[in-house]
């Protein structure tokens, strides 16, 4: 056949056996750089301004003043909260896009509290109440799409989806009844005189104590998914449910209790924000970090270890980039695209991670290898 | 008595944008892509058309203004933002193989930041001297309807008082569903969607199936954001405006088991439930109206565990949705 020429496409991929860990985040890193320049052409191009002071000034908004430090660590904590209780989920293979929601419920269940509570029980055992709500609503706003996923297979993404607008509008509901002043159309800073159920300050900044339970959060779900049972049944379940039946895991349960997990952990990021830092509640107040969160725990490839990293990162940029915005004069929105495209570089380097490209020109002496 | 004839309308209006929206991911998702995406897409679409309008608009005096122009400057920005979205979204699910559910978040992100931030900032970067984006004179061709519209009584109304992107949705919709149904191109396409490594031994090309359906999937969905700015919302952009519509529309293709003539009714009556909350009689009790908000998420839920419970083989969605295809991984 034509003399025994074969042809040979340009072009062909194939799998990679494994990487090891350095190379791969050598090529996230690439990526990562790749981003920011691609970010810091876009900026010039709208601004005209140099590409150096738009990074000065983003390395300004994180870390300029002391206080915006602490502001980034208590967003990066809150954030990690999230993308810690997603993470159980993602790792069943059930995509549970209604961080939004359980955040919600739990700001709602922990405001409930310290609003109808505040006169009737002592101010620690009013936390403790606190937190039993907010976990007992989150729990219950993640186990609700879960008992249908479990029972008859219900599309778990889109229950999820939804379930966001019902806090929502809940949270909208509630912010009516208890405005004050009233008119305002929201909630102030509730017990603002007495300080009912606001957590105590530990260290020497508000946020401190925050970081501290997210960081023992992480340690946590760590030792979980890594070191026990139900870590190893969610692993299997989401391996292969098949495989699951048959060793005998129940899945229908390992479903459930793990969303009531994952639930739970995100009212745990609604009771810290209503009850650390803002004291009041907002149908904005999760600040669509129930979404950004689906995008660190997969980044971070569901390890809560390299989490910590990718949620820094999120944070870091999105702040930075809306320090840009602010300096140049922009619109706030500009963050968002810049964090879209730094995503979508993230995302895009995955595939040479995982593939390797075999060009033509190079072909001739690994082909005979390869037969 | 319940006011129809001034319900329907509105309820249509509303409905319009969700079923341009459904009906683009309908097909994005027979081919095996779900596109989390389409929010963004939708958003995308109508600040280009906006772009496009307020460029056009701006250099051109009121007087002068030619209604072809007015109308399709528009038509192709919308289309082409939306073009180069799918485009992003298939070169990283189809070519690069990343995660759907990732890739689709970070592409709504972007695009409801992309959207913001031009809605924003425009005029001034265009350091021009009007006070907000009101694009009146453009509007006024996209709402033009049929002049003896209003002769006809509670007939016009219901059915002639819409601009003309919303008879666009409708044959849009109409014919994706023929197209599905009834065409070898539509029957490869599902087939694609339901099990790809089967569809590429029968010769069928399943990248160039994907590319293809969700690019015009999403130019189809940017339409939906171009009629909700010019049409329902008068040409005037405001921020988050647009707000959740794209997760409806999302929603809706399961609701309407991937049908999209179906659809059309079903949008209808999802931009109903959207706006029920206005015509129920509450009285002053603000807070009443938010719980009636929730209904179309609701309903949404009920409709999404009463699919799951009669598990009819027609009503599942393609078998593939939501995986990506290597050809060298079985």
């Amino acid at each position: 056949m034509n003399n025994g020429k074969v042809r040979v496409p340009l072009l062909h991929i194939s799998r990679r056996a494994a990487l090891p860990w350095y190379k791969a985040w050598g090529i996230r890193a690439a990526a990562i750089v790749l981003a920011l320049v691609v970010c810091g052409l876009i900026t010039t191009l709208l601004t005209g301004e140099d590409p150096i002071a738009l990074y000065l000034s983003m390395l300004d908004g994180a870390f300029g003043t002391s206080r915006r430090a602490w502001v980034l660590m208590q967003n990066v904590a809150i954030l990690l909260c999230v993308s810690l209780a997603v993470t159980p989920a993602f790792k069943m293979r059930f995509w549970n896009i209604g961080g939004e929601g359980q955040v919600l419920v739990g700001c709602l269940a922990t405001a409930a509290c310290m609003i109808t509570l505040d006169n009737v029980l002592p101010n620690w055992l009013l936390i403790i109440v606190m937190l039993a709500a907010s976990l007992i609503a989150g729990g219950l706003w993640g186990l609700i799409p879960a008992f249908f996923k479990a029972r008859w297979n219900t599309n778990e993404t889109l229950f999820t989806l939804m379930m966001n607008y019902v806090a929502i509008q809940l949270v909208a509901f509630f912010i009516i009844i208890w405005e004050s002043p009233a008119g305002s159309g929201k909630v102030g800073i509730i017990n603002q005189q007495s300080q009912m159920g606001w957590l105590p300050q530990v260290g020497p900044n508000r946020y401190m104590l925050n970081i501290l339970t997210v960081a023992l959060l992480t340690v946590a779900m760590y030792v979980y998914l890594k070191y026990s049972k139900h870590g190893y049944e969610i692993a299997v379940v989401g391996e292969s449910e098949r495989t699951a039946r048959y060793v005998g895991i129940k899945v229908e349960r390992v479903i459930m209790r793990t969303m009531i997990i994952s639930g739970a952990l995100c009212g745990i990021a609604g009771f810290l924000l209503v009850a650390g830092t803002d004291h009041t509640i907002t149908t904005t107040i999760s600040d669509n970090r129930g979404f950004t969160a689906v995008m660190v725990s997969w980044l971070a490839k569901f390890s809560p270890v390299f989490m910590v990293f990718t949620s820094f990162l999120i944070e870091f940029l999105g702040r930075g980039a809306s320090e840009i915005a602010t300096d140049f004069g922009l619109n706030e929105a500009f963050g968002d695209i810049l964090t879209g495209v730094i995503l979508f570089f993230i995302i895009g380097c995955e595939f040479f991670i995982t593939y390797k490209l075999h060009f033509r020109g190079f072909k001739t002496r690994g082909a005979a290898e390869n037969v | 008595m319940f006011d129809f004839v001034s319900f329907i309308p509105r309820a249509v209006a509303q409905g319009v944008p969700l079923m341009l929206g459904s009906t683009g991911e309908t097909l994005t998702q027979k081919s095996g892509n779900l596109n989390l995406g389409l929010p963004g897409v939708m958003y995308v679409g109508a600040i280009c058309g906006v772009i496009g309008s307020f460029m056009y608009e701006t250099n051109t005096a009121a007087e002068s203004m030619n209604g072809f122009l007015a109308v399709s400057i528009p038509l192709i920005c919308c289309l082409a933002g939306s073009l180069l979205m799918g485009l992003l979204y298939c070169f990283l699910t189809v070519t690069l193989r990343a995660n759907q559910n990732v890739t689709g978040l970070a592409m709504t992100t972007f695009g409801v930041g992309f959207g913001n931030f031009f809605g924003g900032s425009l005029i001034k970067l265009t350091d021009s001297e009007v006070p907000s984006i009101a694009l009146s004179a453009t509007s006024g061709y996209f709402k033009a309807s049929l002049p003896f519209a209003g002769d006809l009584g509670w007939f016009g109304r219901i059915f002639l008082s819409y601009g003309m992107l919303a008879y666009v949705a409708v044959a849009i919709a109409l014919s994706c569903a023929f197209f599905l149904r009834r065409t070898r191109a539509g029957l490869n396409l599902r087939a694609v969607g339901e099990d790809p490594a089967t569809a590429d031994a029968a010769g069928i090309d399943v990248t160039r199936y994907k590319y293809k359906a969700t690019c015009i999937g999403c130019m189809i969905a940017g339409l939906g954001g171009l009629y909700y700015v010019m049409d329902y919302a008068s040409g005037v952009w405001s921020n988050d405006a647009f707000g959740d519509r794209g997760w409806l529309a999302i929603a809706l293709v399961i609701f309407t088991m991937w049908r999209p003539g179906v659809g059309i009714f079903a949008s209808i009556l999802f931009g109903g439930l959207y706006i029920l909350y206005l015509f129920i009689p509450t009285g002053m009790d603000l807070a009443v109206k938010e719980l009636y908000k929730m209904l179309p998420y609701l309903v949404t839920i009920a409709v999404l565990i009463i699919v799951s419970l009669r598990k009819s083989r027609e009503n599942e969605p393609p078998r593939h949705l939501g995986l990506a295809y290597f050809r060298e991984e079985r």
